[in-house]
Protein backbone atom coordinates (compact mmCIF):
# COMPACT_ATOMS: atom_id res chain seq x y z
CA UNK A 1 0.00 0.00 0.00
CA UNK A 2 1.25 3.58 -0.71
CA UNK A 3 1.97 5.69 1.99
CA UNK A 4 -0.29 9.12 2.14
CA UNK A 5 2.00 12.32 1.37
CA UNK A 6 3.55 14.84 3.65
CA UNK A 7 4.15 18.20 3.16
CA UNK A 8 5.46 20.74 4.86
CA UNK A 9 6.37 24.58 3.78
CA UNK A 10 7.94 27.98 5.05
CA UNK A 11 7.28 30.80 3.75
CA UNK A 12 8.00 34.24 5.81
CA UNK A 13 9.47 32.61 9.24
CA UNK A 14 12.05 31.89 11.00
CA UNK A 15 12.37 28.35 10.72
CA UNK A 16 11.65 27.58 14.39
CA UNK A 17 8.64 25.83 13.70
CA UNK A 18 10.98 23.37 11.58
CA UNK A 19 12.92 22.78 14.65
CA UNK A 20 9.86 22.41 16.56
CA UNK A 21 8.81 19.45 14.37
CA UNK A 22 12.10 18.19 14.39
CA UNK A 23 12.16 18.58 18.19
CA UNK A 24 9.69 15.25 18.74
CA UNK A 25 12.64 13.07 18.54
CA UNK A 26 11.87 9.67 17.70
CA UNK A 27 8.12 10.11 17.05
CA UNK A 28 9.54 11.39 13.80
CA UNK A 29 10.00 7.89 12.86
CA UNK A 30 6.35 7.45 13.14
CA UNK A 31 6.23 10.55 10.43
CA UNK A 32 8.05 8.42 8.60
CA UNK A 33 6.64 5.56 8.37
CA UNK A 34 3.20 6.33 8.17
CA UNK A 35 3.51 9.04 5.47
CA UNK A 36 5.86 9.42 2.68
CA UNK A 37 7.42 13.17 2.72
CA UNK A 38 6.93 14.70 -1.24
CA UNK A 39 7.44 18.60 0.01
CA UNK A 40 9.93 19.64 2.48
CA UNK A 41 12.06 22.47 1.46
CA UNK A 42 14.13 22.85 5.07
CA UNK A 43 14.56 18.67 5.04
CA UNK A 44 14.84 17.67 1.92
CA UNK A 45 15.45 18.65 -2.05
CA UNK A 46 12.07 19.30 -4.04
CA UNK A 47 11.32 21.73 -7.02
CA UNK A 48 8.01 23.91 -7.06
CA UNK A 49 7.63 22.23 -10.58
CA UNK A 50 7.44 18.65 -9.04
CA UNK A 51 4.79 19.81 -6.32
CA UNK A 52 3.12 21.72 -9.55
CA UNK A 53 3.02 18.50 -11.46
CA UNK A 54 1.26 16.50 -8.60
CA UNK A 55 -2.69 15.90 -8.77
CA UNK A 56 -4.71 17.70 -7.48
CA UNK A 57 -5.66 16.76 -3.45
CA UNK A 58 -2.78 14.42 -3.70
CA UNK A 59 -1.27 15.33 -0.48
CA UNK A 60 -3.06 14.46 2.55
CA UNK A 61 -1.48 16.59 4.99
CA UNK A 62 0.34 20.04 4.47
CA UNK A 63 1.63 21.70 7.53
CA UNK A 64 2.63 25.55 5.79
CA UNK A 65 4.07 28.01 8.35
CA UNK A 66 4.98 31.65 7.60
CA UNK A 67 3.18 34.32 6.92
CA UNK A 68 2.16 35.46 3.15
CA UNK A 69 4.77 38.42 2.29
CA UNK A 70 5.89 38.49 -1.12
CA UNK A 71 3.94 36.83 -4.47
CA UNK A 72 6.02 33.86 -4.03
CA UNK A 73 4.49 33.00 -0.85
CA UNK A 74 1.11 33.57 -2.16
CA UNK A 75 1.82 31.08 -5.37
CA UNK A 76 2.80 28.69 -3.14
CA UNK A 77 0.03 28.88 -0.76
CA UNK A 78 -1.95 28.58 -3.15
CA UNK A 79 -0.76 25.48 -4.88
CA UNK A 80 0.03 23.68 -1.43
CA UNK A 81 -3.80 24.28 -1.21
CA UNK A 82 -4.95 23.06 -4.41
CA UNK A 83 -2.54 19.64 -4.19
CA UNK A 84 -3.50 19.34 -0.17
CA UNK A 85 -6.14 17.63 1.60
CA UNK A 86 -5.76 18.86 4.30
CA UNK A 87 -3.85 22.12 4.62
CA UNK A 88 -2.89 23.40 8.24
CA UNK A 89 -1.75 26.70 9.49
CA UNK A 90 1.03 25.58 11.28
CA UNK A 91 2.45 28.47 14.07
CA UNK A 92 1.58 31.86 14.90
CA UNK A 93 2.92 33.42 11.32
CA UNK A 94 0.53 31.18 9.21
CA UNK A 95 -1.98 32.01 11.87
CA UNK A 96 -1.62 35.21 12.81
CA UNK A 97 1.20 37.05 11.22
CA UNK A 98 3.69 36.39 13.92
CA UNK A 99 7.07 38.77 14.54
CA UNK A 100 7.26 39.09 10.85
CA UNK A 101 3.53 40.59 10.72
CA UNK A 102 4.70 43.32 12.97
CA UNK A 103 6.19 44.60 9.58
CA UNK A 104 2.61 45.69 8.93
CA UNK A 105 3.34 48.80 11.65
CA UNK A 106 5.78 50.70 8.83
CA UNK A 107 5.19 51.28 5.46
CA UNK A 108 7.43 49.41 2.49
CA UNK A 109 9.53 51.87 1.61
CA UNK A 110 10.30 52.54 5.79
CA UNK A 111 11.34 48.92 5.61
CA UNK A 112 13.51 48.45 2.47
CA UNK A 113 14.98 51.63 4.29
CA UNK A 114 15.81 49.84 7.36
CA UNK A 115 17.20 47.10 5.44
CA UNK A 116 18.90 48.53 2.97
CA UNK A 117 20.52 52.21 4.23
CA UNK A 118 20.57 52.14 7.97
CA UNK A 119 24.13 52.09 9.41
CA UNK A 120 24.30 48.78 9.41
CA UNK A 121 24.20 48.04 6.02
CA UNK A 122 27.30 49.27 3.56
CA UNK A 123 25.43 50.35 0.32
CA UNK A 124 26.89 53.75 -0.85
CA UNK A 125 25.10 53.61 -4.10
CA UNK A 126 22.21 52.77 -2.49
CA UNK A 127 21.65 49.64 -4.99
CA UNK A 128 17.77 48.30 -3.94
CA UNK A 129 17.13 44.47 -5.31
CA UNK A 130 14.61 44.57 -8.56
CA UNK A 131 11.82 42.25 -8.78
CA UNK A 132 12.78 41.72 -12.56
CA UNK A 133 16.45 42.42 -13.57
CA UNK A 134 17.84 42.27 -17.35
CA UNK A 135 20.83 40.28 -17.30
CA UNK A 136 22.81 39.25 -20.75
CA UNK A 137 21.36 35.70 -20.07
CA UNK A 138 18.00 36.76 -20.02
CA UNK A 139 15.39 38.39 -17.48
CA UNK A 140 15.92 36.91 -13.87
CA UNK A 141 13.07 37.44 -11.54
CA UNK A 142 13.26 37.43 -7.16
CA UNK A 143 9.87 37.86 -5.62
CA UNK A 144 8.12 40.87 -5.11
CA UNK A 145 7.34 42.04 -1.51
CA UNK A 146 3.83 42.81 -0.48
CA UNK A 147 2.41 45.50 0.92
CA UNK A 148 1.74 44.10 3.93
CA UNK A 149 2.13 40.38 5.26
CA UNK A 150 -1.15 38.42 5.26
CA UNK A 151 -1.99 35.36 6.86
CA UNK A 152 -2.60 32.00 5.39
CA UNK A 153 -6.21 32.06 5.88
CA UNK A 154 -6.03 35.54 3.96
CA UNK A 155 -5.06 34.09 1.15
CA UNK A 156 -6.05 30.88 0.65
CA UNK A 157 -9.41 28.42 3.35
CA UNK A 158 -7.23 26.64 5.40
CA UNK A 159 -8.58 23.37 7.31
CA UNK A 160 -7.08 23.22 10.77
CA UNK A 161 -4.94 26.21 12.52
CA UNK A 162 -2.04 25.04 15.06
CA UNK A 163 -0.61 27.74 17.28
CA UNK A 164 2.38 28.28 18.58
CA UNK A 165 5.71 30.15 18.19
CA UNK A 166 6.56 27.55 17.68
CA UNK A 167 4.19 25.01 18.39
CA UNK A 168 5.49 22.92 21.82
CA UNK A 169 6.75 19.91 20.85
CA UNK A 170 3.99 17.60 22.77
CA UNK A 171 1.15 19.08 21.21
CA UNK A 172 2.70 18.24 17.61
CA UNK A 173 3.03 14.33 18.70
CA UNK A 174 -0.13 15.05 20.13
CA UNK A 175 -1.40 15.93 16.30
CA UNK A 176 0.30 13.43 14.68
CA UNK A 177 -1.00 10.99 16.78
CA UNK A 178 -3.74 11.69 16.13
CA UNK A 179 -3.59 12.37 12.02
CA UNK A 180 -2.20 8.33 12.78
CA UNK A 181 -5.03 6.98 14.19
CA UNK A 182 -7.65 9.08 11.69
CA UNK A 183 -5.60 7.17 8.85
CA UNK A 184 -6.11 3.86 10.81
CA UNK A 185 -9.39 4.23 10.76
CA UNK A 186 -9.46 4.43 14.90
CA UNK A 187 -10.37 8.71 15.26
CA UNK A 188 -12.23 11.43 13.56
CA UNK A 189 -10.71 15.17 12.02
CA UNK A 190 -11.84 17.84 14.14
CA UNK A 191 -14.37 20.11 12.51
CA UNK A 192 -13.10 22.09 9.47
CA UNK A 193 -11.59 25.35 11.11
CA UNK A 194 -11.08 23.81 14.49
CA UNK A 195 -8.34 25.04 16.77
CA UNK A 196 -5.45 21.80 17.22
CA UNK A 197 -2.38 21.11 19.01
CA UNK A 198 -3.84 24.30 21.69
CA UNK A 199 -6.01 24.15 24.97
CA UNK A 200 -9.79 25.96 24.46
CA UNK A 201 -9.00 28.66 27.61
CA UNK A 202 -6.16 30.99 28.85
CA UNK A 203 -2.98 30.49 29.71
CA UNK A 204 -3.91 32.27 32.93
CA UNK A 205 -6.13 29.08 33.23
CA UNK A 206 -2.94 26.73 33.03
CA UNK A 207 -0.94 28.91 34.88
CA UNK A 208 -0.12 28.24 39.05
CA UNK A 209 0.33 31.35 40.04
CA UNK A 210 -1.35 32.51 43.17
CA UNK A 211 -4.09 35.22 41.98
CA UNK A 212 -5.99 37.78 44.15
CA UNK A 213 -7.65 40.91 43.20
CA UNK A 214 -5.74 42.64 40.97
CA UNK A 215 -4.77 46.34 41.56
CA UNK A 216 -1.82 48.00 39.48
CA UNK A 217 -0.62 51.48 40.94
CA UNK A 218 2.31 50.99 37.90
CA UNK A 219 3.82 48.82 35.73
CA UNK A 220 6.99 47.89 35.32
CA UNK A 221 9.71 45.58 33.38
CA UNK A 222 10.51 42.50 34.11
CA UNK A 223 14.41 43.47 34.01
CA UNK A 224 14.26 45.87 36.91
CA UNK A 225 12.58 43.67 39.42
CA UNK A 226 13.17 40.15 40.79
CA UNK A 227 9.47 39.06 40.64
CA UNK A 228 7.57 36.58 43.59
CA UNK A 229 7.82 33.55 42.69
CA UNK A 230 4.24 32.33 43.39
CA UNK A 231 2.49 35.49 42.94
CA UNK A 232 0.73 36.32 39.41
CA UNK A 233 3.35 38.54 37.56
CA UNK A 234 0.23 40.99 36.06
CA UNK A 235 -0.19 41.43 40.23
CA UNK A 236 3.46 42.58 40.24
CA UNK A 237 3.04 45.59 37.33
CA UNK A 238 4.62 43.12 34.68
CA UNK A 239 2.34 43.12 31.79
CA UNK A 240 1.65 39.16 31.33
CA UNK A 241 -0.52 39.04 28.24
CA UNK A 242 -2.12 35.51 29.78
CA UNK A 243 -5.77 36.80 30.00
CA UNK A 244 -5.76 36.87 26.24
CA UNK A 245 -3.70 34.01 25.04
CA UNK A 246 -4.83 30.51 24.34
CA UNK A 247 -3.64 27.80 26.47
CA UNK A 248 -1.98 24.71 25.38
CA UNK A 249 1.78 25.86 26.82
CA UNK A 250 1.20 24.78 29.83
CA UNK A 251 1.78 28.07 31.27
CA UNK A 252 5.49 27.78 30.35
CA UNK A 253 7.19 31.42 30.63
CA UNK A 254 4.97 32.60 33.53
CA UNK A 255 6.15 29.51 35.56
CA UNK A 256 9.67 30.09 35.03
CA UNK A 257 9.21 33.79 36.07
CA UNK A 258 8.50 35.28 32.52
CA UNK A 259 5.54 37.25 31.51
CA UNK A 260 3.49 35.66 28.73
CA UNK A 261 4.24 37.45 25.37
CA UNK A 262 1.06 35.56 23.49
CA UNK A 263 2.79 33.34 21.47
CA UNK A 264 -0.44 31.28 21.33
CA UNK A 265 -2.82 33.68 19.78
CA UNK A 266 -6.00 34.88 20.90
CA UNK A 267 -7.73 32.54 23.24
CA UNK A 268 -11.07 30.76 21.53
CA UNK A 269 -13.73 33.66 22.26
CA UNK A 270 -11.40 36.51 21.80
CA UNK A 271 -12.33 38.63 18.67
CA UNK A 272 -9.39 41.46 18.75
CA UNK A 273 -6.11 40.07 21.17
CA UNK A 274 -5.01 43.59 21.21
CA UNK A 275 -8.10 44.90 22.12
CA UNK A 276 -9.03 41.94 24.74
CA UNK A 277 -5.77 43.16 26.51
CA UNK A 278 -6.46 46.79 26.69
CA UNK A 279 -9.86 45.89 28.45
CA UNK A 280 -7.90 43.16 30.82
CA UNK A 281 -5.10 45.95 31.37
CA UNK A 282 -8.01 49.13 31.84
CA UNK A 283 -9.53 46.99 33.99
CA UNK A 284 -7.13 46.45 36.98
CA UNK A 285 -5.54 50.05 37.04
CA UNK A 286 -6.03 51.33 40.63
CA UNK A 287 -6.40 55.16 39.58
CA UNK A 288 -9.29 57.07 38.29
CA UNK A 289 -7.94 60.70 38.11
CA UNK A 290 -6.95 60.82 34.04
CA UNK A 291 -3.41 62.29 34.81
CA UNK A 292 -3.09 59.52 37.30
CA UNK A 293 -4.28 56.94 34.65
CA UNK A 294 -1.65 58.66 32.05
CA UNK A 295 1.44 58.42 34.62
CA UNK A 296 0.86 54.55 35.12
CA UNK A 297 0.65 53.90 31.54
CA UNK A 298 3.45 55.57 30.92
CA UNK A 299 5.01 52.69 32.81
CA UNK A 300 3.61 50.35 29.21
CA UNK A 301 6.59 50.94 26.70
CA UNK A 302 5.16 50.43 23.83
CA UNK A 303 1.40 49.46 24.15
CA UNK A 304 0.95 48.41 20.62
CA UNK A 305 3.96 45.88 20.50
CA UNK A 306 3.34 44.95 23.81
CA UNK A 307 -0.41 43.87 22.63
CA UNK A 308 0.35 42.78 18.99
CA UNK A 309 3.76 41.29 18.91
CA UNK A 310 2.16 38.52 17.63
CA UNK A 311 -1.05 39.06 16.16
CA UNK A 312 -0.84 42.02 14.16
CA UNK A 313 -1.16 40.63 10.74
CA UNK A 314 -4.85 38.60 12.05
CA UNK A 315 -5.76 41.54 14.08
CA UNK A 316 -9.05 43.59 12.93
CA UNK A 317 -7.24 46.48 11.83
CA UNK A 318 -4.29 44.14 10.02
CA UNK A 319 -1.75 46.94 10.30
CA UNK A 320 -1.12 50.61 10.81
CA UNK A 321 -2.38 52.99 8.72
CA UNK A 322 1.32 54.89 7.35
CA UNK A 323 1.75 50.89 5.96
CA UNK A 324 -1.81 50.77 4.30
CA UNK A 325 -1.93 54.06 3.02
CA UNK A 326 1.47 53.36 1.08
CA UNK A 327 -0.24 51.82 -0.99
CA UNK A 328 -2.43 54.74 -2.41
CA UNK B 1 -22.66 68.41 -6.94
CA UNK B 2 -20.68 65.87 -7.98
CA UNK B 3 -18.38 63.34 -5.90
CA UNK B 4 -15.60 65.91 -6.39
CA UNK B 5 -17.26 68.77 -4.40
CA UNK B 6 -19.53 67.51 -1.89
CA UNK B 7 -18.12 67.74 1.16
CA UNK B 8 -16.94 64.98 3.22
CA UNK B 9 -19.49 63.50 5.45
CA UNK B 10 -17.79 61.38 8.83
CA UNK B 11 -19.17 58.42 9.60
CA UNK B 12 -19.08 58.18 13.26
CA UNK B 13 -19.94 55.17 15.66
CA UNK B 14 -21.32 56.38 18.91
CA UNK B 15 -21.60 54.06 21.88
CA UNK B 16 -24.03 55.52 25.32
CA UNK B 17 -25.01 54.02 28.21
CA UNK B 18 -28.01 53.62 28.58
CA UNK B 19 -28.49 55.79 31.88
CA UNK B 20 -27.19 59.05 31.02
CA UNK B 21 -25.62 59.63 27.46
CA UNK B 22 -28.49 57.86 25.72
CA UNK B 23 -31.19 60.01 27.55
CA UNK B 24 -29.01 63.25 26.66
CA UNK B 25 -28.91 62.37 23.14
CA UNK B 26 -32.91 61.68 23.78
CA UNK B 27 -33.22 64.46 25.38
CA UNK B 28 -31.72 66.29 22.24
CA UNK B 29 -34.16 64.61 20.43
CA UNK B 30 -37.58 65.35 22.06
CA UNK B 31 -36.14 69.02 22.64
CA UNK B 32 -36.18 69.15 18.64
CA UNK B 33 -31.92 70.53 19.29
CA UNK B 34 -30.84 69.76 15.80
CA UNK B 35 -27.06 67.88 15.72
CA UNK B 36 -25.15 66.41 12.92
CA UNK B 37 -26.75 63.35 11.78
CA UNK B 38 -23.14 61.73 11.29
CA UNK B 39 -23.28 59.74 14.56
CA UNK B 40 -24.74 56.58 14.44
CA UNK B 41 -25.27 55.71 18.13
CA UNK B 42 -25.19 52.23 19.37
CA UNK B 43 -26.70 52.25 22.97
CA UNK B 44 -25.23 49.62 25.81
CA UNK B 45 -26.01 49.71 29.60
CA UNK B 46 -23.10 51.00 30.77
CA UNK B 47 -20.36 52.83 29.05
CA UNK B 48 -18.14 49.98 30.86
CA UNK B 49 -19.61 47.73 28.62
CA UNK B 50 -17.54 49.29 25.65
CA UNK B 51 -14.74 46.88 24.75
CA UNK B 52 -11.89 48.05 22.53
CA UNK B 53 -12.90 45.78 20.03
CA UNK B 54 -16.48 47.83 19.09
CA UNK B 55 -13.32 50.76 18.25
CA UNK B 56 -11.44 48.46 16.29
CA UNK B 57 -14.21 46.78 14.81
CA UNK B 58 -15.74 50.17 13.74
CA UNK B 59 -12.71 51.48 12.29
CA UNK B 60 -12.13 48.20 10.38
CA UNK B 61 -15.60 48.64 8.50
CA UNK B 62 -14.96 52.31 7.37
CA UNK B 63 -15.91 54.36 10.44
CA UNK B 64 -13.93 57.70 10.21
CA UNK B 65 -14.42 58.44 14.12
CA UNK B 66 -15.86 56.44 17.23
CA UNK B 67 -17.20 58.25 20.22
CA UNK B 68 -17.71 56.55 23.25
CA UNK B 69 -19.95 58.20 25.81
CA UNK B 70 -21.21 57.94 29.80
CA UNK B 71 -22.38 59.76 33.04
CA UNK B 72 -19.74 61.89 34.51
CA UNK B 73 -17.45 60.59 37.10
CA UNK B 74 -19.18 59.47 40.43
CA UNK B 75 -22.64 59.16 38.95
CA UNK B 76 -22.11 55.71 37.16
CA UNK B 77 -25.46 53.95 37.56
CA UNK B 78 -23.32 50.76 38.48
CA UNK B 79 -21.27 52.22 40.66
CA UNK B 80 -17.56 52.92 39.02
CA UNK B 81 -17.80 51.37 35.87
CA UNK B 82 -17.23 54.32 33.96
CA UNK B 83 -14.33 54.74 35.40
CA UNK B 84 -13.14 51.33 34.05
CA UNK B 85 -14.19 52.63 30.82
CA UNK B 86 -11.65 55.91 31.16
CA UNK B 87 -8.76 53.62 31.67
CA UNK B 88 -9.59 51.38 28.60
CA UNK B 89 -10.51 54.90 26.35
CA UNK B 90 -6.88 55.89 27.65
CA UNK B 91 -4.98 53.18 26.83
CA UNK B 92 -6.97 52.57 23.87
CA UNK B 93 -5.96 56.03 22.17
CA UNK B 94 -2.48 54.65 22.77
CA UNK B 95 -2.19 51.74 21.01
CA UNK B 96 -4.27 53.22 18.09
CA UNK B 97 -1.54 56.38 18.15
CA UNK B 98 0.92 53.51 17.18
CA UNK B 99 -0.84 52.46 14.60
CA UNK B 100 -1.12 55.84 13.24
CA UNK B 101 -4.99 56.81 13.52
CA UNK B 102 -5.13 60.69 14.93
CA UNK B 103 -6.30 60.61 18.50
CA UNK B 104 -8.77 63.10 17.33
CA UNK B 105 -10.67 60.44 15.45
CA UNK B 106 -11.21 58.87 18.71
CA UNK B 107 -13.62 61.20 21.84
CA UNK B 108 -15.06 60.73 25.53
CA UNK B 109 -17.62 62.59 26.40
CA UNK B 110 -19.21 62.59 29.53
CA UNK B 111 -23.07 63.43 29.48
CA UNK B 112 -25.68 63.40 32.17
CA UNK B 113 -29.51 62.85 30.62
CA UNK B 114 -30.35 66.68 31.44
CA UNK B 115 -27.20 67.26 29.18
CA UNK B 116 -29.28 67.28 25.83
CA UNK B 117 -28.02 70.30 24.32
CA UNK B 118 -23.80 69.83 25.79
CA UNK B 119 -24.52 66.35 23.96
CA UNK B 120 -25.65 67.53 20.91
CA UNK B 121 -22.71 70.70 20.58
CA UNK B 122 -20.29 68.78 21.82
CA UNK B 123 -21.12 65.79 18.70
CA UNK B 124 -20.99 68.81 16.18
CA UNK B 125 -17.51 69.73 17.23
CA UNK B 126 -16.49 66.25 17.27
CA UNK B 127 -17.92 65.79 13.81
CA UNK B 128 -16.27 68.58 12.66
CA UNK B 129 -13.02 67.75 13.84
CA UNK B 130 -12.97 64.33 12.15
CA UNK B 131 -14.19 66.30 8.82
CA UNK B 132 -11.41 68.15 9.15
CA UNK B 133 -8.87 65.26 9.44
CA UNK B 134 -10.19 63.70 6.66
CA UNK B 135 -11.23 60.02 5.43
CA UNK B 136 -9.91 57.18 7.19
CA UNK B 137 -10.33 54.98 4.28
CA UNK B 138 -9.72 51.37 6.05
CA UNK B 139 -11.69 49.52 4.24
CA UNK B 140 -10.84 50.81 0.84
CA UNK B 141 -7.19 50.45 1.63
CA UNK B 142 -7.42 47.21 2.84
CA UNK B 143 -9.27 46.17 -0.49
CA UNK B 144 -6.96 48.03 -2.77
CA UNK B 145 -3.86 45.79 -1.14
CA UNK B 146 -5.89 42.78 -1.91
CA UNK B 147 -6.88 43.54 -5.45
CA UNK B 148 -3.14 42.70 -7.43
CA UNK B 149 -3.50 39.80 -5.69
CA UNK B 150 -6.87 38.96 -6.71
CA UNK B 151 -5.78 39.29 -10.11
CA UNK B 152 -3.16 36.99 -9.49
CA UNK B 153 -5.63 33.93 -8.60
CA UNK B 154 -5.81 33.24 -12.36
CA UNK B 155 -2.43 31.95 -12.31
Amino acid sequence: MTKPKFAMYWAASCGGCEIAVLNIHEKILDVDANFDVVFWPVAMDAKYKDVEAMDDDSILLTLFNGGIRNDENDHIAKLLRKKSKILVAFGSCACEGCIPGLANFSPIHEIMDTAFNTISTENPENIRPQSIYDMPEGKIHIPTLYPILKTLDQVVDVDYYMPGCPPESHQIEAVIDLVIQVLQGKAELPPKGATIGAGGSTVCDECKRKRNVKTIQEFTRIQFITPDPELCLLEQGIPCNGPATRSGCNARCPSVGAQCIGCYGPAADVEDYGARLIAAYGSIIDANEPDEIDRILDGLVDPAGQFYRFNLAGSMLRAGNSALKSVD
Amino acid sequence: MNEETKPFEPTIIGFTCNWCSYRAADMAGTARMKYSPNVRLIRLMCSGRFDPTFAFQAFANGADGVLVSGCHPGDCHYINQNYKMLRRFLLMKRVLKQMDIEPGRIKLLWASAAEGAIFADEINKFVEQVRELGPLKWKENIIAIEQPMLEEVAV
